[in-house]
């Protein structure tokens, strides 16, 4: 890694999307000081128009992995592979999108330094994705939801706002120093901090093989990554920082946060822990791939039951966020498949599931975020009517909604079915079966709330619900993406996750 | 045994920083003139660090505990006016804290004299500079593209993120 003499025009690819955010950062920062108040919603459309650009640079052909297989760049602390492209490009597509249904948002919608901070998470989630190294790793997390502490809170008036952000920051820095705590365990045991050298290091000779304390450490680390993801036993602070949490940062909070944190989960343990690390004579990935199946049945079942009984529709997705993270955990435990295919094709279940959340959820918190500001209320009995104020606010939530619950024609459909697969290519049947039990009890509150949009009336009939042309593209392209993902995209974003998984194990 | 030159007057000089501030400390009645004292006795223990040759140490002793822990302090005395007002030398728990306070000597002491953790014989008569790596060895990891630079930038945009969050939330409305 040293061997070679540091190339930095070599290695700028590898952190372009950081580079353009960190640009991208001072330049809202300087129209925030030079705009005056009329012109203020442009600030908006220059971060998310800026964002979404960015997005594009993980897929500059010229700027590809290299084809050498020297992927670690930045002395290690990086490595460019196409796990973190699909990862970047869709955290930089979660943040341009959370910038455009912010714009109309009262209190957060003209503040330049609402979108400054935007821009630095969504720059720690970036980097988070590619992480290989303990420091980096643990900088990116801190980068990534330090500033979500701060969005969350950042309707200061509301005390409820106040109480989320409380929340997050106490709940999390918690998280934190848990998993910090594993990892410099991690550190001390091997007197490594890159994630491949770890490895290396308790496979060879200088090691004293002694498993206990390694898995300690791992549970440890396990226990923080099960914060970040909102994985139940670990869930507490997601229904109360949904909640209380302006809407956007909740949008973004369950995509950009969870697709970062699942991205690095991935690669953390299959770098760390390989199926071919034996210590003693026991293998740990046995033991980590047990422990998500465990949390991924107790989430699945934690989050489906208690989001039967919300009636805020944004518990009611908080809940749904926390089984989703169950779902997406079968894909993880899947990784002890036999075969190196099996075990692609779970990481890669995972990437797709991810990839169509994100604009499932971004679709779902668009349509509350327009519904909220007209009306003011975020309980599930006042979505009735909908469907006659504004058919296509309706129909846009009931096409976010029926993706969650995984029904073709939209993504969700996919999503699950390459989890449930890889489940059960890797011998886990009963996991999948779970996982469908699992999908029947969610469609029955997912339903309910479209049962509430169209059948039930209300007096509000005749107020239709106003929209700037912002949402409606929002709205628009998210919901393409869904119902794309759902029919013909679903084969090639398949394949580009199977060449991320890939990557992982090269 | 000890020859006089400018470094043993520089211990004895810290060393009576160290003890003085210490004493400061335990005996002024006024909670401020303490935090004072402590800074004094804080200042010794960074003049030590220097002496065996490790200034970055001593830079993050200044920093850290000068600059940050001694302030913080300062600022809660100020905040808790009552607490200013308390005259007594001595409370009911006056024998605990002294026990304490002796055991935790003689534990370090021992821990000095005795080499159970000390030093190890491997770097005998070295100086500590030639053993660990310098201050400019940091200086160039921080900055160098093939160790640390990336973590070293991040970090600084984490605190400048941080810190406008907090203008954000504490600052009065326009």
């Amino acid at each position: 890694m040293n061997a070679t003499e540091f190339n930095f025009l070599a290695s700028l690819p590898s952190i372009a999307p950081e580079v353009g955010l960190t640009i991208m950062a001072m330049v809202v920062l300087f129209l925030d000081l030079y705009l005056p108040e009329s012109q203020r919603r442009n600030i908006a459309y220059v971060a998310g128009a800026g964002l979404a650009l960015l997005a594009i640079t993980p897929l500059i052909p010229g700027w590809a992995p290299p084809a050498d297989g020297n992927l670690l760049f930045w002395g290690g602390m990086v490595r460019h592979d196409v796990l973190s492209q699909i990862f970047k490009v869709m955290i930089l597509l979660a943040g341009a999108i959370t910038c455009f249904m912010s714009i109309d948002v009262k209190d957060i919608g003209r503040k330049g330094e609402f979108y400054l901070i935007i821009i630095i998470s969504t720059l720690g989630a970036c980097l988070l994705s590619a992480a290989s190294d303990l420091i980096m790793v643990f900088l990116a997390l801190e980068t990534m939801t330090i500033p979500l502490y701060i969005l969350a809170t950042f309707k200061r008036d509301d005390s409820k706002s106040a109480e989320s952000g409380m929340k997050y920051f106490l709940f999390g820095s918690f998280a934190s120093a848990i998993m910090l705590f594993g990892l410099s365990l991690l550190y001390g045991f091997t007197g490594q901090t890159n994630l491949y050298l770890i490895a290396e290091y308790i496979t060879s000779s200088q090691f004293i093989p002694n498993a206990i304390p390694v898995l300690g450490a791992m549970v440890l680390i396990v226990v923080g990554f099960g914060f970040k993801i909102s994985a139940a036993p670990f869930h507490f602070w997601t229904p109360d920082v949904y909640e209380g949490a302006p809407t956007p940062v909740t949008a973004f909070v369950s995509v950009a946060s969870k697709a970062a944190s699942f991205a690095l989960l991935v690669r953390f343990f299959i770098a760390v822990f390989p199926s071919a690390l034996v210590i003693g004579d026991q293998h740990l990935q046995d033991f980590w791939v047990q422990l998500m199946a465990v949390l991924a049945v107790v989430s699945m079942v934690v989050g489906n039951v208690v989001a039967l009984s919300q009636r805020n529709i944004k518990r009611l997705l908080a809940y749904s966020s926390i089984a989703q993270a169950g779902y997406t955990l079968i894909g993880v435990a899947a990784i002890q498949a036999q075969t190196l295919e099996g075990q692609t094709q779970a990481v890669a279940s995972v990437g797709f599931y991810m990839f169509m959340y994100t604009f499932t959820n971004l679709l779902a918190f668009a349509v509350i975020i327009l519904f909220t500001e007209a009306t003011g209320s975020e309980t599930i009995k006042d979505l009735a009517g909908l469907n006659r104020r504004s058919p296509w606010l309706a129909l846009m939530l009931t096409i976010a909604l029926l993706s969650l619950a995984g029904i073709p024609p939209a993504a969700g459909f996919f999503g699950k079915f390459f989890l449930f697969n890889a489940a059960v290519q890797a011998n886990l049947t009963w996991l999948a079966i779970v996982g469908v039990l699992n999908s029947i009890v969610a469609l029955y509150y997912y339903l309910v709330v479209i049962k509430v949009m169209y059948v039930d009336r209300s007096p509000d009939e005749d107020k239709p619900i106003p929209m700037s042309i912002s949402y409606v593209w929002v709205l628009g392209v998210t919901a393409l993406v869904v119902i794309v993902l759902g029919t013909v995209g679903a084969q090639p974003i398949f394949d580009w996750a199977m060449r991320s998984a890939g990557s992982l194990f090269s | 045994m000890i020859t006089i030159n400018a470094q043993s007057i520089a211990f004895i000089l810290f060393s009576l920083f160290i003890l003085g501030g210490g004493l400061g400390v335990v005996t002024t009645r006024n909670l401020i003139h303490g935090a004072l004292y402590l800074i004094l006795s804080l200042f010794g223990v960074a003049g030590f660090f220097v002496l065996l040759s490790a200034p970055f140490l001593a830079a993050v002793q200044v920093l850290v505990y000068i600059g940050a822990i001694a302030i913080l302090i300062i600022f809660a005395v100020m905040l808790t006016r009552s607490m200013t007002s308390l005259t007594e030398a001595f409370n009911r728990q006056w024998w605990l804290a002294g026990l304490v306070g002796g055991l935790l000597f003689i534990f370090l002491a021992a821990g000095i004299i005795l080499p159970v953790w000390g030093a190890s014989s491997a770097y005998a008569g070295q100086p500590v500079s030639d053993v660990v790596a310098t201050t400019t060895d940091l200086g160039i990891a921080l900055v160098d593209g093939n160790q640390y630079v990336l973590p070293f930038e991040v970090a600084s945009l984490l605190l400048t993120a941080a810190m406008i969050g907090a203008i954000v939330i504490a600052r009065d409305d326009e």
